[in-house]
């Protein structure tokens, strides 16, 4: 596999942007059927350009009109802002503060730099396939509630390129939530709470909602195998004191005990969740099965950043683009094979350049008349010879669906007048 | 004065004109009197009200929301206010008359920041759930039809199929049977205050309501409508500024009520930089304190620390020139370099100086917008210590500042009453030796100024607070007075006559 060197990203780029990002799907999901005019013409844009270079508020009236300066600029990395009032690109000529943001898909970021205090194989940064589960289960919590208990049906999951994943929700009255509602559906959805300044960060009570029972039930499914063998969470005392600190002080003496008699982090989780039920069955309520609980969501549960999805005007990397740092795609997840999902086999621009130059070469060697198709028509099926084509296929997908929801809406609005 | 309407009214109404005008004891505020009144009840109405709303603050942090003492409580003060609180009362008129009129007024007063916008809001929600808490019940039905709030009710079949998910996520249903009390089904937005504490279950998009807590959903289109109206009122400011008769008057009662708002007092340049580390140890508040230890300890803040800190600092006197050189001096002994703050934050601390884009002068954040917004989460160290910190380790902060063990428990016991901002206060009056709060602390940078006012020995430091260097919005600054209590002075006499001309103040 071609490696990624970042000194060649622009000449990457130069051929990544003319050859293979997937512009008319692209379009065809910002553009939203057309149905709302302007639309697409009042989208933000900002792109990052050579040595960190920032350009807010670019807007395009087409398609094509996109791809050019897009293909001018070879931007590093593109961000998507909001729908706003008026052409982003015309902001300053529009009267002060008549310039406003008005909708945007409902986002969210997920990443893996929120949870050093509870991974203990990288930090920062890095990411390796042991502390990747905390997104799988991540994704798997929070679609889940998406879906199931907010009736969200467009979401669109997107590895970040580098340490994370990103959530954009599309259906039409998604983006249109004010801002109050974004950070209700955050604070519904999180559960770790506090800064530096709080040890203990998940509390529940003894009521436990359908939300928080759903998504235990989804971490019980990886608990062993990421946390307690995987991450090794009670592997030693300094490992196991941490624990302490999220249960009640009472048992501490009988869990220090019998965690040095065991062997391993499966044998001294038992011990745990077998003191807490026998001090249950003994004493009083403040031991329940929420004690082991708040452990398990302290350690597996998603870590929303409240502020990227509370804003309507908040950019974020947009689908398709190249991380600068790692040279990868920012590329779909198929929310079918979650589990499967593997971020160091997520190709590289290098790689993919690479693909497209041994397929040209060859090609070259047959016939040409390759030559004579234009430009636009050929750039469609160029990424199909690379291994990015199975993530701009299920891209289709969820733009199919949105197709689908857009027409029954129209259906039913027809058939209202019709009734009428 | 005729400020709502475009038509004269006449003032007496027959009785069932009377009646028709205010069905209920507590209105939704839809429409604008159109009545003309003089300056002199326009005034009055409003420092009543705000009179009104302060105590509703006030009882809002002794006591809690709904108990007995605080219904009791409230309910005299509106009495006496001679605001409308019975709906079975059999001459509301007046009284319902003067909370039409005296809401509409503080609109006007409050509309003109976020913070005072934020403000207003709450207080006039905590009112409306008083006032809907004693609604009798043979009323509420029509009360909601008359406010056109219709929710649909689920069946019983659904009812018993969900009867597990509603229970485990609604509060106790107090003495109601399941059976018996109606669950409505509302879009979850209409929700929101209580699904965002998972207070109640959602399913495919809907809340699932018990009766009991429907007045949430009440109050969530309250809200929404009346910050809908204030950002409205606050587009045709520029009209209700430009006259001369009430904008000294609708400065000053937001100003009376809020407080200042620190900012870019007369202290600018007065600090150097090495002073930084002392006065934080002597004379902030814990908030910041801890802030700036982080700062210094991981030469970082993110963004939320950034914010709290860096408007503080710019409260307490730093220049802007200032700012970039103390948080670039900081920021590139960590991971950032030299070229990277200029790019990024640099711009930032601009911005919060009103020197980029939308040129917005930020003011220092409030305790009540420190406590309520924005709470921190991994890696920040914003936000109260009191509100957002393990109370182990608040414990050790205190003792490493010196606060006996009795001081740390009168704290703790605050803290428990979830009364964050009397728990800094005590903090204050324990670390400077005085014995009981002589002033109301609500503003990180107030207890820096009556700090820094004790040890400089009591000599007035503070300096009135001047017009601000570049005007901002509020186009003409009203001398503020820093009392909290006393009603503005009265208006030029000459100003008693009915006024006309202001209508359209609320139209949309
Ligand atoms: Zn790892």
């Amino acid at each position: 596999m071609e490696a990624f060197d970042p000194n060649e990203l622009p000449e990457l780029l130069k051929l990544y942007y003319r050859r293979l990002f997937p512009f008319s799907q692209y379009y065809r999901w910002l553009n939203y059927g057309g149905v709302v005019k302007n639309y697409f013409q009042h989208r933000e844009f900002s792109f990052t350009l050579k040595d960190d270079i920032y350009i807010r508020y670019q807007s395009f009236n087409n398609q094509s009109e996109m791809e050019k300066e897009i293909q001018k600029l070879n931007p590093h990395k593109i961000d998507i802002g909001a729908v706003y009032s008026h052409r982003p690109i015309q902001h300053n000529t529009v009267k002060l503060g008549a310039f406003q943001a008005q909708e945007k898909e409902l986002v969210f970021d997920i990443d893996m730099t929120d949870y050093d205090d509870v991974r203990r194989c990288c930090s920062s940064a890095d990411i390796c396939s042991k502390c990747w589960t905390l997104m799988t289960m991540a994704i798997h919590i929070i679609d889940r509630a998406l879906k199931e208990d907010f009736g969200f049906k467009h979401r669109l999951w997107v590895y970040s390129g580098r340490r994370g994943v990103h959530c954009w929700v599309c259906d039409e009255t998604v983006r249109k939530l004010s801002s109050a509602v974004r950070s209700g559906i955050v604070e519904y959805l999180s559960l770790v709470k506090g800064g530096e300044e709080m040890r203990k960060k998940v509390h529940l009570s003894t009521k436990v909602h359908p939300f928080i029972r759903k998504s235990i039930n989804i971490v019980e499914k990886y608990f062993e195998e990421y946390a307690l063998v995987g991450q090794d969470i009670f592997e030693n005392k300094e490992t196991w004191d941490k624990i302490l600190t999220l249960v009640p002080e009472s048992i501490h003496a009988e869990l220090q005990q019998g965690f040095q008699k065991c062997h391993n982090s499966v044998q001294r989780w038992e011990h745990l969740k077998r003191t807490v039920s026998t001090n249950r069955a003994v004493k009083n309520e403040k031991f329940g099965p929420w004690v082991e609980w708040e452990i398990m969501l302290h350690y597996c549960f998603p870590r929303l950043d409240i502020n990227v999805s509370k804003g309507i005007n908040h950019l974020l990397k947009s689908p398709f683009s190249v991380h600068p740092k790692t040279g990868r795609i920012s590329v779909p997840i198929n929310l079918q094979k979650v589990d499967q999902f593997d971020p160091f086999i997520v190709p590289t621009i290098s790689q993919i350049c690479h693909e497209l130059d041994m397929v040209s070469t060859n090609e070259d060697d047959g016939d040409k008349e390759n030559e004579a198709e234009p430009d636009t028509k050929r750039h469609t099926r160029d990424y199909k010879k690379t291994s990015l084509a199975p993530y701009v296929k299920s891209f289709e997908q969820f733009l199919e669906e949105l197709d689908k929801s857009r027409k029954g809406e129209l259906l039913r609005k027809s058939d209202a007048q019709r009734d009428f | 004065m005729q400020f709502f309407g475009s038509k004269r009214k006449k003032l007496i109404l027959a009785g069932d004109q009377r009646v028709a005008s205010y069905p209920h004891s507590l209105q939704f505020y839809l429409q604008p009197p159109s009545e003309n009144i003089s300056l002199i009840e326009f005034e009055t109405l409003a420092i009543d009200r705000l009179k009104l709303l302060k105590i509703v603050e006030n009882l809002g942090v002794s006591y809690v929301k709904g108990s007995e003492q605080y219904q009791s409580k409230l309910e005299i003060e509106i009495r006496r206010l001679k605001f409308s609180y019975r709906e079975s009362s059999d001459d509301e008129f007046e009284a319902r008359r003067r909370d039409h009129i005296s809401h509409f007024i503080l609109r006007l007063a409050y509309c003109q920041s976020e913070d005072l916008r934020r403000w207003l809001i709450q207080q006039e929600m905590d009112l409306f759930r008083f006032r809907f808490s004693i609604l009798p019940p043979d009323t509420v039905q029509g009360f909601l039809k008359d406010s056109h709030l219709q929710f649909e009710t689920i069946s019983k079949e659904e009812k018993a199929l969900h009867s597990q998910d509603i229970l485990d996520s609604s509060m106790p249903l107090g003495g109601n049977k399941y059976e018996l009390e109606a669950v409505y089904k509302v879009p979850f937005a209409d929700a929101l205050d209580l699904f965002r504490g998972r207070k109640v279950y959602l399913e495919r998009g809907f809340a699932f309501v018990p009766h009991q807590d429907i007045v949430s959903i009440i109050l969530n289109d309250f809200r929404a409508k009346l910050s809908k109206a204030l950002a409205l009122t606050a587009r045709s400011l520029p009209s209700v500024q430009s006259d001369e008769r009430l904008q000294p008057l609708l400065n000053h009662l937001s100003h009376s009520y809020v407080g200042q708002d620190y900012n870019t007092q007369g202290n600018m340049g007065k600090i150097s930089l090495d002073q930084l580390d002392s006065l934080a140890m002597k004379s902030f508040p814990l908030c910041m304190r801890q802030l700036h230890k982080a700062l210094r300890e991981h030469h970082h803040l993110r963004h939320g620390g950034r914010m709290q800190y860096g408007l503080f600092l710019k409260g307490i006197g730093l220049t802007l020139e200032q700012a970039l050189q103390f948080w670039k001096l900081e920021f590139i002994k960590g991971k950032v370099d030299t070229d990277k703050f200029d790019k990024g934050y640099a711009y930032n601390i601009r911005h919060s100086y009103g020197k980029e884009g939308k040129r917005t002068d930020y003011t220092p954040f409030s305790c009540m917008k420190i406590i309520l917004t924005n709470p921190p989460s991994q890696g920040d160290y914003h936000g109260c210590p009191f509100r957002h910190s393990d109370p182990e380790l608040l414990k050790q902060r205190l003792q490493s500042s010196k606060v006996s063990q009795t001081g740390i428990n009168q704290i703790l016991d605050y803290v428990k009453g979830t009364h964050y901002q009397l728990a800094c206060q005590k903090f204050f009056d324990l670390t400077h030796n005085i014995e009981d709060g002589m002033f109301s602390l609500n503003h990180p940078n107030q207890y820096f100024l009556e700090s820094q006012k004790l040890l400089s020995g009591g000599r007035e430091v503070r300096k009135e607070p001047s017009q601000p260097e570049v005007p901002q919005a509020k186009q003409s600054v009203q001398k503020t007075s820093n009392s909290t209590s006393s009603p503005p002075a009265s208006l030029d006499s000459t100003l008693e006559m009915d006024m006309e001309g202001l209508e359209g103040y609320f139209s949309e």
